[in-house]
């Protein structure tokens, strides 16, 4: 049975896909690890960790290496019949062992405190946050950034070394916030407003996910996170602040008389008639470099996968989708032709 | 050695057979039936566990669609932590009990075989789901909305009612053992000259007394919001899911104590044996144990630290669960002075006892840095807890459980388990484990989050994960090595006679098996571990030495004798219940199969109150 | 109910009785915790009453007055009841076990009518999360105060026909523990969810 484990692992490590592009774009091999803080959050959350770990290690090595010594030490031998002092307890040792653990964690609950408060107190106004607003859907994340008046999905850009400050509820079920290199998860409640503060130090690519069960696709419900200098980061929003122009020619044209059809009825195209918000904003998809809550890599080959049959790459229920109540699970697959594919993604190709 | 009287007939007629197992009223029957129960379970958790690990062996996983993998966490959790942990312990609650206070049988016999009877109702309507449309699939913990979204797919029906039914079974055995201890107590044993496990079985089921209506309340509001339209969790009409968070943890919280103290008081019992000493800071283990309870309600919302609660209640979580931490040290240190200066006999029993100290150690441990709550920001939701939980639930409450079967099986069969074999099942457990668990603390901390189907490539997650994978199917081996020794060990196994470990408490006392009415005469108690001073004085220099000649145990049966008759009422209620729940399921057709089970309910009800507990019948 | 008694020891009999006593105190114990969470709940709600009615429009406090006062007077005949037992009185005593069902039976009605306006006035158990947590917790309550009178029925009537035996007097306290826990638990939900919000 384990030969068979065994070769069942080596075969499937064989089969690479890369589904998510990660190669080109990572060079961390462990591009979510939250022990490598890129940002002033995750960075106090780091040191904080690492005093109650070695605080926690100390007293394991201690603990585990007296219950070896004791094992060994008093072990019966074979055939031995030792006499046994019959020791009922000892008041001092029961003082010390009740005072030494409430000592130690009162030590590490001091720093625990003031990290906390510290971190969940929003942002001065010296620090000129950046304010964006972040809605979980099932599953995708929906970013509008207020100060500017634009809205996207799934990749946040945000300008490097400058407070962030997210302002975050939900469409349909409990969702959360976590970026590991950043700061700590947040969730999202419907209903409520929760708030995260964010930062990198340095512009970057930061890799996250959802991290409260949210249904069928929720590890399939990723986030990326841009950081840029400020000047790069002025020039994204300004693109994200421009409507898409649609060409009336071409096989783009073609692609716009399906989407304002078919896929209206779901997603905004600004500066169009489609003005749903019931899916991913699209107005500059082209700009981004993963599509399907982060998962695929903005990829032809990706894209035609996916509209050809959504719910094959990533598990969906559309058919359970009630609009009214506002309960979305997923894209339907929409019976599109190959030509009508190749129009999208015509468009899709405009949208920068 | 002690000499006992001989096994004696029952002084009332013992139905045979299937039909006596199913109207048993007898406490050791009914624990028999929890404990083989519980094992049952335990394997389907166990595959259920090894199919995720299948799936998660390696990246982009193709075993298992998302749905079959959700339904699978879902009834793993669900099916290891009511259908197994919980029974098991009550498996020993309900032989041992009674044997340890020197009591006949339970307070209210019948009551108890009814919680058995419902408890496997709703077992099987959990298990059940898997054929009919589709087991659970929206975590153990069901977070609402996710929860009460779905109405088409009546999956999450399922899983509020089945809760509900376990956890009547477990409120009403409750009822019965609290009345059990402060009531039936052999003369002399006072409270606190109880043993250590019959404590911490008072305590863990006053625990489930406060812990499982608030969860009933909160499963009742989920079923209504599915099937009545009511809008408890409703977030667009003002319901609040955090309120379902409250409930469930304010329940969830005492509910990892009541997995976890039956454990520690079977290891607080193995330890003193096999080290031939007391244990050591007795009433200072009880009060901790105590002390937990309390402390257990005041700490549910660590749970909830990325919820949103804002800074102060997570800054007062935070505290009182980092300071529920010190009677937990508190046992931990009086267990290690136990084995100071002890003549350890490391038989397998005692092996499942020390690897439980190792192991929760560890567990614990990993608890405390949860407590931290900005470090728990990271760390909620990934494999790190993942980690933490299955060292204080399979290192901790696994392991003693079963070191408690390596210890009562030979009272309970009469027959020794091979110890050839269990320490094979040892070392293969605490190989396997660790190497299951012990690299999910890296795989969260690397950003591994929980509950996810799949993971890609290029996230470093690979080798941790095949590593734990190999290590599932271990421990997969190791639990087949038990089985094997069970099955062995009940065709023809070693006699174990009344008193094979030179044991200090009531039950070794008598013949193994005992007789159906225990002790021939109730023992009058006169001390803490009462038979250990009858065996052994102390000398001078605080030795033990055997008193010569040993004591004669044996005693004339007394007379009047009543034991509870057998009855098929309760099984009867039981399966009414299981007939009203199957047809809650499917409302509106459904209230036909919810009339028809209420009248088998009430007319088991309605013949039990009618009959005598005991009936004349020789 | 049985009343054979379980011979356990030397000395002293563990009479049914007293187990029974001691059961029912626990259970209600765990009982606190039921309907603390219903209260909670409603408590958490008491405000969100979405497009439909609230406390101040739809409670009519001196029916609702009227009501608990019913139910307080059959927790004073329950005190009668079992003090008609202890003196064995059994003749007395179910008149009033019977007196307290009929009064319990009142308030039951008295619960189902004002239930119905409310739901003709607009606020139903899917109104609101207000409507929801305010018909839960009232019917768990109502259902407790069924099982009371199904009981006090039952006690009455087993006396009638002489299956209690000795235990009489013991079995009359259990069902009074209970019930009067009930009347309790309905002084706490008058308060709290009646007087409190207007």
């Amino acid at each position: 049975m384990l030969l068979l484990l065994a070769a069942m692992l080596i075969v499937s490590a064989c089969a690479g896909t890369d589904r998510l592009g990660l190669e080109s774009v990572v060079s961390d091999d462990i591009p979510q690890n939250s022990l490598n803080p890129a940002g002033p959050e995750a960075r106090q959350i780091d040191d904080l960790w690492w005093l109650v770990f070695w605080i926690a290690t100390a007293v394991f090595v201690v603990v585990e290496t007296a219950l070896i010594y004791m094992i060994v030490r008093f072990r019966q031998r074979r055939g031995e019949d030792r006499p046994v002092k019959q020791v009922h307890g000892n008041i001092t040792l029961e003082i010390i062992w009740t005072v030494i653990p409430a000592v130690l964690l009162a030590a590490i609950a001091i720093p625990t405190v003031a990290t906390l408060l510290d971190l969940r107190s929003a942002p001065e106004p010296s620090d000129n946050a950046l304010q964006i607003e972040v809605t979980g859907h099932q599953w995708w994340w929906e970013f509008s950034y207020p100060e500017y008046g634009f809205t996207t999905a799934n990749e946040l850009h945000i300008p490097a070394g400058r407070q962030v400050y997210l302002t975050m509820t939900s469409a349909d079920v409990i969702h959360s916030f976590w970026a590991p290199q950043l700061a700590g998860k947040r969730d999202l409640v419907p209903g409520r407003e929760t708030n995260l503060k964010i930062e990198a130090d340095e512009p970057g690519l930061y890799l996250g996910q959802c991290a409260e069960f949210c249904g069928l696709a929720h590890a399939d419900m990723r986030l990326r996170v841009f950081a840029s200098t400020d000047a790069e980061f002025e020039a994204w929003a300004l693109a994200q602040n421009q409507p898409a122009s649609i060409p009336t020619e071409g096989p783009a044209a073609a692609g716009w008389e399906t989407f304002s059809v078919v896929c209206a009825s779901c997603h905004t195209i600004d500066g169009t008639s489609a003005g749903a918000e019931l899916a991913p904003n699209l107005t500059h998809f082209a700009s981004r470099s993963t599509f399907g809550g982060a998962t695929f890599a903005n990829t032809e080959q990706h894209l035609r996968e996916w509209l050809a049959d959504p719910s094959a790459l990533k598990p969906m229920r559309p058919e359970l989708n009630d609009l009214e109540v506002g309960r979305v699970l997923g894209m339907p697959d929409l019976g599109l032709t190959e030509d009508q594919i190749d129009g999208l993604i015509a468009l899709l190709e405009t949208l920068e | 050695m002690a000499t006992l009287s001989p096994p004696v007939e029952a002084p009332v007629a013992v139905r045979r057979g299937v039909w006596g197992w199913i109207t048993t009223t007898d406490h050791k029957k009914i624990g028999i039936l929890y404990g083989s129960s519980a094992i049952v379970f335990f394997v389907v958790g166990g595959i259920e566990a090894l199919l995720i690990r299948v799936q998660l062996a390696a990246p982009n996983g193709e075993f298992l669609s998302a749905d079959a993998y959700n339904q699978m966490f879902t009834m793993h959790a669900t099916t290891m932590v009511f259908l197994v942990v919980m029974p098991a312990a009550a498996a020993f609650t309900n032989y041992m009990l009674p044997l340890l206070i020197g009591a006949r049988d339970v307070a209210f016999p019948r009551l108890n075989a009814f919680s058995y009877w419902v408890f496997l109702s709703g077992g099987l309507f959990l298990t059940v789901s898997f054929f009919l449309g589709g087991a659970p699939d929206g975590g153990w913990f069901g977070y609402a909305p996710l929860s009460t979204q779905v109405t088409e797919v009546v999956r999450m029906d399922y899983w509020a009612l089945g809760l509900i039914i376990v956890g009547t079974a477990s409120l009403l055995a409750s009822v019965n053992f609290i009345t059990t201890v402060f009531t039936m107590r052999a003369p002399g044993m006072t409270l606190m000259r109880m043993p250590v496990f019959a404590w911490m079985s008072l305590v863990v089921n006053f625990l489930l007394l406060f812990s499982l209506p608030i969860i009933t309340v909160g499963l009742i509001q989920v079923f209504l919001d599915r099937n009545l339209g009511t809008l408890f969790f409703d977030a667009a009409s003002g319901g609040d899911p955090i309120l379902w968070q409250h409930m469930f943890w304010l329940f969830g919280h005492p509910e990892v104590y009541v997995l976890i103290l039956p454990a520690m008081g079977i290891v607080s019992e193995v330890l003193p044996t096999f080290a031939r000493k007391p244990l050591f800071g007795r009433s200072f283990v009880i009060f901790s144990g105590i002390a937990i309870g309390f402390m257990g309600f005041g700490v549910w919302a660590h749970h909830m630290f990325t919820s949103g609660l804002g800074p102060v209640a997570e800054a007062a979580f935070a505290l009182t669960t980092m300071f529920i931490a010190v009677p937990t040290g508190v046992k931990i240190f009086n267990w290690m002075g136990t084995i100071w200066g002890g003549s350890l006999r490391l038989n397998s029993s005692m092996l499942f006892s020390l690897g439980f100290i190792a192991m929760f150690v560890i567990g614990g441990l990993s608890g405390v840095t949860h407590a931290v709550a900005p470090a728990d920001w990271q760390q909620h939701d990934t494999y790190y807890v993942v980690a933490h939980f299955h060292y204080v639930l399979v290192g901790g409450a696994i392991f003693g459980l079963i070191s408690g079967l390596y210890y009562w099986w030979p009272k309970i069969t009469g027959k020794l388990l091979d110890e050839r074999l269990g320490k094979w099942h040892f070392w293969l457990m605490m190989i396997g484990f660790n190497l299951t668990f012990a690299p999910m603390h890296i795989l969260g901390l690397n950003g591994m989050p929980r509950r996810t189907y799949r993971y890609p490539e290029g996230l470093g997650f690979e080798f941790w994960n095949a590593m734990a994978t190999i290590g599932s199917f271990l421990i997969g081996v190791a639990m087949l090595v038990l089985f094997w020794n069970l099955y062995r060990t009940w065709r023809r196994g070693e006699i174990a006679g009344p008193d094979p470990w030179d044991g200090r408490t009531l039950e070794w006392t008598i013949s193994s098996p005992p007789p159906e009415h225990n002790f021939d005469q109730i023992p009058v108690v006169e001390r803490e571990d009462d038979f250990w001073h009858r065996k052994y004085r102390t000398a001078e220099d605080g030795t033990a030495i055997a008193i010569e000649p040993a004591p004669d145990m044996s005693f004339e049966r007394e007379d009047n004798i009543h034991l509870p008759s057998p009855s098929f009422y309760p099984t009867l209620a039981a399966a009414g219940l299981f007939v009203v729940v199957m047809g809650l399921v499917y409302v509106p057709w459904g209230l036909v199969a919810v009339g028809v089970g209420a009248v088998l309910t009430l007319w088991g009800l309605f013949g039990w109150s009618m009959e005598p507990l005991t009936r004349e019948e020789h | 109910m049985s009343t054979d008694t379980l011979v356990q020891d030397h000395g002293g009999t563990h009479d049914v009785s007293h187990l029974r006593k001691v059961a029912m105190w626990v259970f209600l114990g765990s009982e606190v915790l039921l309907f603390g969470s219903l209260i909670t709940t409603f408590l958490l709600y008491r405000t969100r009453i979405g497009d439909g009615p609230g406390a101040e429009e739809i409670f009519d406090i001196p029916f609702t007055s009227v009501s608990s006062f019913i139910l307080l007077m059959s927790s004073l005949t329950m005190v009668m009841a079992h003090h008609s037992a202890s003196r064995k009185d059994w003749r007395q005593m179910r008149v009033w076990l019977l007196a307290t069902g009929m009064l319990g039976m009142v308030f039951l009605s008295g619960q189902v009518f004002e239930f119905t306006e409310f739901v003709e006035e607009g606020l139903t158990v899917t109104t609101s999360p207000f409507g929801s947590s305010f018909f839960v917790l009232t019917g768990f309550h109502g259902a407790h105060v069924a099982v009371g009178v199904l009981m006090l029925l039952a006690t009455a009537f087993m006396s009638f026909t002489g299956r209690l035996r000795d235990g009489e007097g013991m079995n009359v306290e259990i069902v009074g523990l209970y019930w009067h826990f009930v009347d309790i638990v309905w002084i706490v939900i008058f308060t709290v969810v009646y007087l409190m919000q207007v």
